[in-house]
């Protein structure tokens, strides 16, 4: 066991590695010139040079990247070309925004998909479940930013039930967490669909609905319970799906979040924002993924450590 | 649907029985979705084909009548079926040339990148060894990155045109598919067919195209078309952001990304194109989804 959760630990830190490596490869092939950018078009070559100096930019690829490296390791992202400011800085202003809206998402999700899921399970083959079937193919469909500008048109310009975007209160919070869960509900739907009636076949269930048990507490005291825990583990894969999510959602909200700052980037070629984020993103998927590789055992014990 | 396993039905690797054309065909016709599905797909390529004939008028021209005195855009009207955009342009007519752009990106992309992952997760699971570890943790690391915006990242540095898009996508998109064809391909050279026709001298091109291959193309046909799916929307996603196609040349994420700020006033121009790239996305899902159902009878009886 110890030593299961050593090797996993192992492995993240070497694809940790793996993504400084290809981040800074990316980055080092961006045909735009950092350094003409910041120093403007009418710069002389000399200004363009002693920028370039104080970047370390002149110093060779090996060299540039041990440096990022060790700054990396000391919680140092390197500085915005443009803003002047520490990227981590920047990042840290912005990360609580996007915990919120992500974890709006998860809430919305799991809710919405759970139920339905449980739902269709017990009418199995019924109208509901059809329907259900085809809206989930119809949800896997849809761009996300389609799916959000719909609810804003819905909710916000007709019926002026929310705002139309920004950030600051629970209503502002509504839409963009729901257009950022609607993609993985129908994904958990089916799911939990089927984890359902794979439990709802099994003996226990039987046994429980033999003694008399009411159909309700049946399936909610005893059903749902077991039913939900395997999908529970699949949380932590989510995040991949939601770190390319909020960049869509953030841009169609004007919400304040690093997904937004990263698109700001981009715009601008601010190439040290970028890498930060992309950074940020991905330890988030590693480590996401990891605990789900480590809950998966505990969450069920018939599953075997390798 | 049966709920009846075949008793060596539980490993992913279970060899499928060569694919035969027409009965796959005849039996995608009998699932009323996969039809639908067929239907929408056989739609768009034709617009696409015949655009030129189709579209009522020239995706480009900014007609004068195609604004109102205040220069605002026209809705959807007997002229102008689905209305006009912002320059008094013909919302049909770019629609329909749109499909041109989203079917060669999901078609040339997904194409790529279904190559690239057969090509990674087949030689990886064949060979295994210390080749197949080297392949297997690039495609985990490259798995660990959000797609999304890898592919932000990757458009930005190669000013983005048609096929740049195409080529950005696929090399996204490929990791899922060298997974799937990993798993299968290192379960099959161990079962003993593979091992027999090795021992008895078999050379490598012989066995990998002859025996291994014949049972993959399920699910690389399967992946070829889910996968047309997911390219589609992620080239809509990047030209909506405004990474992806540029205009002029229509496509239906980058004329979103043109109207979407007059989303409130002028609405037809965002959903008219968003359903169109749903309805294109669904058809290649639902078609999909029977696909691995008929090709693949053991899955159906894992998802009862």
């Amino acid at each position: 066991m110890t030593l299961y959760i050593l090797r996993r630990l192992l492995q993240a830190v070497l694809i940790l590695f793996g993504i400084s490596v290809v981040t800074y490869a990316l980055l080092y092939l961006l045909p735009a010139d950092p350094v003409r950018q910041i120093a403007g078009r009418s710069a002389t070559a000399e200004t363009v040079e002693s920028i370039r100096q104080q970047l370390g930019l002149d110093r060779p690829v090996y060299e540039q990247y041990w440096r990022y490296l060790t700054g990396l390791l000391q919680g140092d992202l390197g500085r915005s070309y443009l803003q002047r400011t520490e990227v981590s800085e920047l990042i840290a202003a912005r990360l609580p925004a996007s915990l919120m809206l992500m974890a709006g998402g998860i809430v919305c999700e799991l809710i919405i998909g759970l139920t339905l899921g449980v739902l269709a399970a017990v009418r199995r083959g019924s109208n509901f479940d059809n329907l259900l079937m085809v809206g989930s193919f119809v949800g896997v469909s849809a761009p996300q930013f389609v799916v959000g500008i719909l609810l804003l048109y819905v909710f916000a310009v007709q019926l002026g039930w929310f705002p139309i975007g920004g950030y600051g209160s629970f209503r502002h919070l509504v839409l963009p967490a729901l257009t950022l869960g609607l993609l993985g509900a129908g994904w958990y739907a089916r799911m939990m669909r089927s984890s359902m009636i794979e439990v709802l076949r099994q003996d226990f269930i039987r046994t429980a609905e033999a003694k008399g048990i009411k159909r309700h507490q049946v399936l909610l005291r005893h059903a749902v319970p077991n039913a939900i825990l395997p999908i529970l583990a699949m949380i932590g894969i989510d995040i991949g799906i939601f770190m390319s999510g909020i960049v869509v959602v953030e841009s169609v909200f004007s919400w304040p979040g690093i997904g937004q700052l990263a698109w700001q980037a981009i715009q601008r070629v601010d190439i040290p924002i970028i890498m930060g984020v992309t950074l940020i993103s991905a330890c988030a998927i590693v480590l996401g993924n990891l605990l789900a590789d480590l809950a998966a055992p505990f969450i069920d014990p018939r599953i075997k450590l390798r | 649907m049966t709920d009846v396993l075949a008793p060596d039905a539980s490993s992913p690797g279970t060899p499928h029985k060569p694919v035969k054309a027409r009965s796959v065909l005849r039996q995608l016709l009998a699932r009323p979705l996969a039809v639908l599905g067929l239907v929408i797909i056989a739609l768009v390529v034709l617009a696409a084909v015949f655009a030129p004939l189709v579209a009522p008028y020239d995706p480009g021209e900014q007609f004068f009548e195609g604004l109102t005195i205040e220069g605002a855009p026209l809705p959807p009207n007997g002229q102008f079926w689905f209305g006009t955009d912002l320059l008094g342009r013909d919302l049909l007519s770019r629609l329909i040339f749109g499909a041109q752009t989203s079917l060669t990106i999901g078609v040339v992309s997904n194409g790529i990148a279904v190559l690239i992952g057969s090509l990674v997760g087949i030689t990886a699971g064949y060979f295994r060894g210390w080749l197949g570890a080297i392949l297997m943790r690039f495609t985990d690391l490259m798995m660990s990155f959000p797609a999304l915006l890898l592919a932000i990242v990757l458009a930005a540095i190669f000013r983005p045109s048609l096929w740049i898009v195409a080529v950005v996508i696929a090399m996204v998109n490929w990791v899922q598919v060298a997974r799937v064809l990993y798993a299968e391909t290192s379960s099959l050279s161990e079962r003993e067919f593979i091992v027999a026709e090795r021992s008895l001298g078999a050379g490598t091109a012989l066995i990998l195209f002859r025996h291994i291959l014949p049972h993959l193309v399920s699910t690389i046909i399967v992946w070829a078309t889910l996968g047309i799916s997911t390219t589609v929307l992620l080239e809509a996603t990047l030209s909506f952001l405004g990474v992806g196609v540029r205009p002029p040349t229509p496509s239906w994420g980058n004329i979103i990304f043109e109207n979407q700020t007059y989303f409130a006033s002028a609405p037809w121009l965002v959903f008219i194109p968003g359903v169109a790239i749903i309805l294109l996305a669904l058809g290649f899902n639902l078609v999909g989804d029977a696909l691995r159902d008929v090709l693949d009878p053991t899955a159906r009886g894992r998802q009862p």
